[in-house]
């Protein structure tokens, strides 16, 4: 009886210091391991900044109408599900109101123009982002290379925390199977589509961005959506801040949200 | 010490085979879940967290609860309490196995829960819940193992277990503050956002552990030859008076700050809660009736006379264990989350398929608290004789 338990503890102690080595095997060996094969190469057409971020000229968008290329644009390519259930519903990019968009500017009286025009909301890629704060696995990280607010699909557990921390609502979880709420023949094959239980959100188009084509939204946009590096005092961005007065969601938070209005 | 709760009347087998089919009823349940996904129950994008995370939160406080009876016998020698320190570190024990149960089965991918601890992450206030609750899971059962044999033996308990004992303390406080910091420290969360938040549920912990106590003890005298004691009931009975009374004297400092300050992001959540908003109110008979039933604990509790009849007691601790539920386990978690953030209304219930598997978990938590209690007052009774 003794004799097995001190056995028992030592295999234990055995395995426990193999676990702890663990993380200095990992350092050393993938170079040995994969050799060269493992090397991710930028394709010299990739787009860079330091912070990737949006401008909304919503004066451009009239009717919801106006709207939908760039959530079509977004949902497609990305193989975002459709679930006629709305607890399942997954969306990215979508179409709200004034109010809803900018519950903390709640003026009584203000252009009726400004107040009916329906509104684009999506990620706002935080630079101090409340969502990856949360993240008990590092699944959502921000980006240290561009700023952008990624998501491992891979590492998730599905807590949802950071959608209890995001607060403006633009994270979606995968309650069912996205496969059930896409038509077959319309996926796009180019895209990764997720498993169920984990979260989802818009990625700034990290994939296009990468072969040097614009987020799907802004080609989407006939001009009305600008995107570009916010600390670039040269890029178009900055350009259009510097000239038009905008607006930011809750930026009273201290989140610092990269995607701008023009209201 | 397990052989105890293996001789037992027909009345226990037939509980424990009880539990053992609800069990398996919630397991076959929880199969379902696991192979459609979350989708089975109430949840949705804008009320991303439900019933498994209420009943996980309100748990929390039953846990911590328990350390009402440890703190007083060995941190101020209150003799009486070392009848029912063991019944407290027991209950504790329940409490944390349904907890993480809670946990895994809100995960979306279960099967990678254990990511939180392969790439800890410092600035996750889950990571630390996932230390502090395993930690005190783990003390527990070192403490109230090693104290229960110590009994059963003879002799004084090994003098290791002193320092674990002393740790055990803030650890109790520890695993419901960092379980409200989940909440509390969430920019856009109105109704979370409150430093008072983590008192608020100390002190409903420290009103439902030792009133779910109470009932314990008094169940235990009818059934066995084991007394825990008029004196500790009445002690008990004393720290849920105070602590009921903190509980919604907090509650009241919240309703004040809301909405003499007429902030809306502060006052729409009670709004909802309490009168309904935008046509929607799902909730407001049941927060009037949580509130009614911890007016009627206080007022039972406090009152001596009521007090000091067990009877009276019973009833009043049975109204302020459904009364904090409701407040915690229905009000807290859906009430955050309604409006979101967007300022829609999306109400939330949970399903019957959630609430099965629900009652699975309690299930399970009841099973592993009748086999740990009954080796308890099997000790006991065995020492009296």
């Amino acid at each position: 009886m003794k004799s097995s338990r001190r056995r028992f503890i030592k295999l234990a102690g055995i395995a426990a210091l193999g676990l702890g080595a663990q993380p200095a095997i990992k350092a050393i060996a993938p170079a040995a391991e994969h050799g060269s094969q493992m090397q991710f190469t930028q394709s010299p057409n990739a787009l860079t900044a330091k912070q990737w971020a949006m401008v909304i000229d919503a004066r451009r968008f009239k009717t919801p109408a106006d709207l939908e290329p760039m959530i079509e644009a977004c949902h497609k390519l990305h193989n975002v599900p459709h679930f006629t259930e709305k607890r399942h519903e997954i969306k990215w990019i979508w179409e709200t109101h004034y109010h809803n968009a900018f519950p903390n500017v709640p003026n009584r009286f203000i252009s009726e123009e400004t107040e009916e025009r329906p509104y684009l909301v999506l990620c706002n890629h935080c630079q101090n982002p409340p969502c990856v704060r949360a993240c008990p696995t590092q699944a959502t990280f921000k980006r240290a290379s561009d700023g952008i607010v990624m998501m491992d699909m891979h590492r998730c557990i599905g807590c949802r925390f950071c959608m209890a921390a995001c607060p403006y609502g633009s994270r979606s979880f995968n309650f069912v199977d996205p496969l059930k709420g896409l038509v077959e023949s319309e996926i796009n094959l180019k895209y990764p589509r997720r498993m169920k239980g984990v979260v989802e959100k818009c990625t700034f188009c990290v994939e296009r961005l990468a072969e040097g084509q614009m987020p799907a939204c802004v080609e989407a946009s006939n001009g009305a959506i600008v995107f570009g590096d916010l600390e670039d005092p040269e890029s178009e961005v900055r350009q259009v801040l510097r000239e038009n007065f905008t607006i930011r969601r809750k930026q009273n938070l201290g989140t610092e949200p990269c995607v701008y209005y023009i209201v | 010490m397990l052989e105890l709760a293996l001789k037992g009347s027909k009345a226990y087998w037939t509980w424990v085979v009880a539990l053992l089919g609800v069990i398996g009823a919630g397991f076959v349940l929880y199969l379902g879940q696991l192979q459609i996904g979350l989708g089975i129950t109430g949840m949705s994008r804008d009320v991303s967290w439900g019933f498994y995370i209420a009943n996980f939160t309100y748990l929390v406080g039953v846990a911590a609860g328990g350390v009402m009876v440890v703190l007083p016998y060995y941190l101020h020698d209150y003799k009486a309490y070392g009848k029912v320190t063991i019944l407290g570190e027991f209950l504790a024990i329940a409490a944390l196995v349904m907890c993480l149960l809670f946990i895994l089965v809100d995960l979306g991918q279960p099967m990678r829960g254990l990511n939180v601890f392969l790439y800890p992450t410092t600035n996750s206030v889950l990571f630390y819940d996932a230390l502090v609750l395993n930690g005190y899971l783990l003390i527990n059962l070192v403490v109230g193992w090693n104290v229960l044999e110590a009994e059963r033996n003879g002799v004084h308990y090994q003098k290791w277990l002193k320092p674990i004992i002393y740790i055990s303390i803030p650890f109790a406080v520890s695993i419901h503050t960092v379980t409200a910091f989940l909440y509390s420290g969430l920019p856009g969360r109105g109704f979370w956002l409150t430093a008072i938040l983590a008192p608020r549920f100390l002190s409903s912990a420290f009103a439902a552990g030792p009133a779910l106590l109470v009932l314990l003890c008094l169940f235990i005298r009818k059934t066995t030859k084991f007394d825990p004691g008029k004196e500790q009931i009445q002690s008990l009975g004393l720290t849920v008076a105070y602590a009921i009374c903190i509980n919604v004297f907090f509650f009241l400092c919240e309703i004040f700050v809301a909405f003499y300050s007429q902030i809306p992001e502060h006052m729409d959540h009670i709004k909802y809660l309490f009168v309904g908003l935008h046509g929607h109110g799902a909730l407001v008979p049941w927060m009037w009736t949580s509130m009614a039933l911890m007016v009627i604990g206080i007022i039972l509790t406090v009152n001596p006379g009521t007090r000091k009849n067990e009877t009276t007691l019973a009833v009043a601790c049975a109204l302020i264990i459904a009364g904090t539920w409701i407040d915690k386990g229905l009000g807290m978690i859906s009430g955050g989350f309604v409006p979101n953030p967007l300022h829609e209304v999306n109400e939330y219930a949970p399903t019957p398929w959630e609430i099965g598997i629900t009652v699975g978990v309690y299930a399970i938590g009841a099973l592993v608290l009748t086999i740990l209690y009954k080796m308890a007052v099997g000790v006991k009774e065995e020492v009296r004789a």
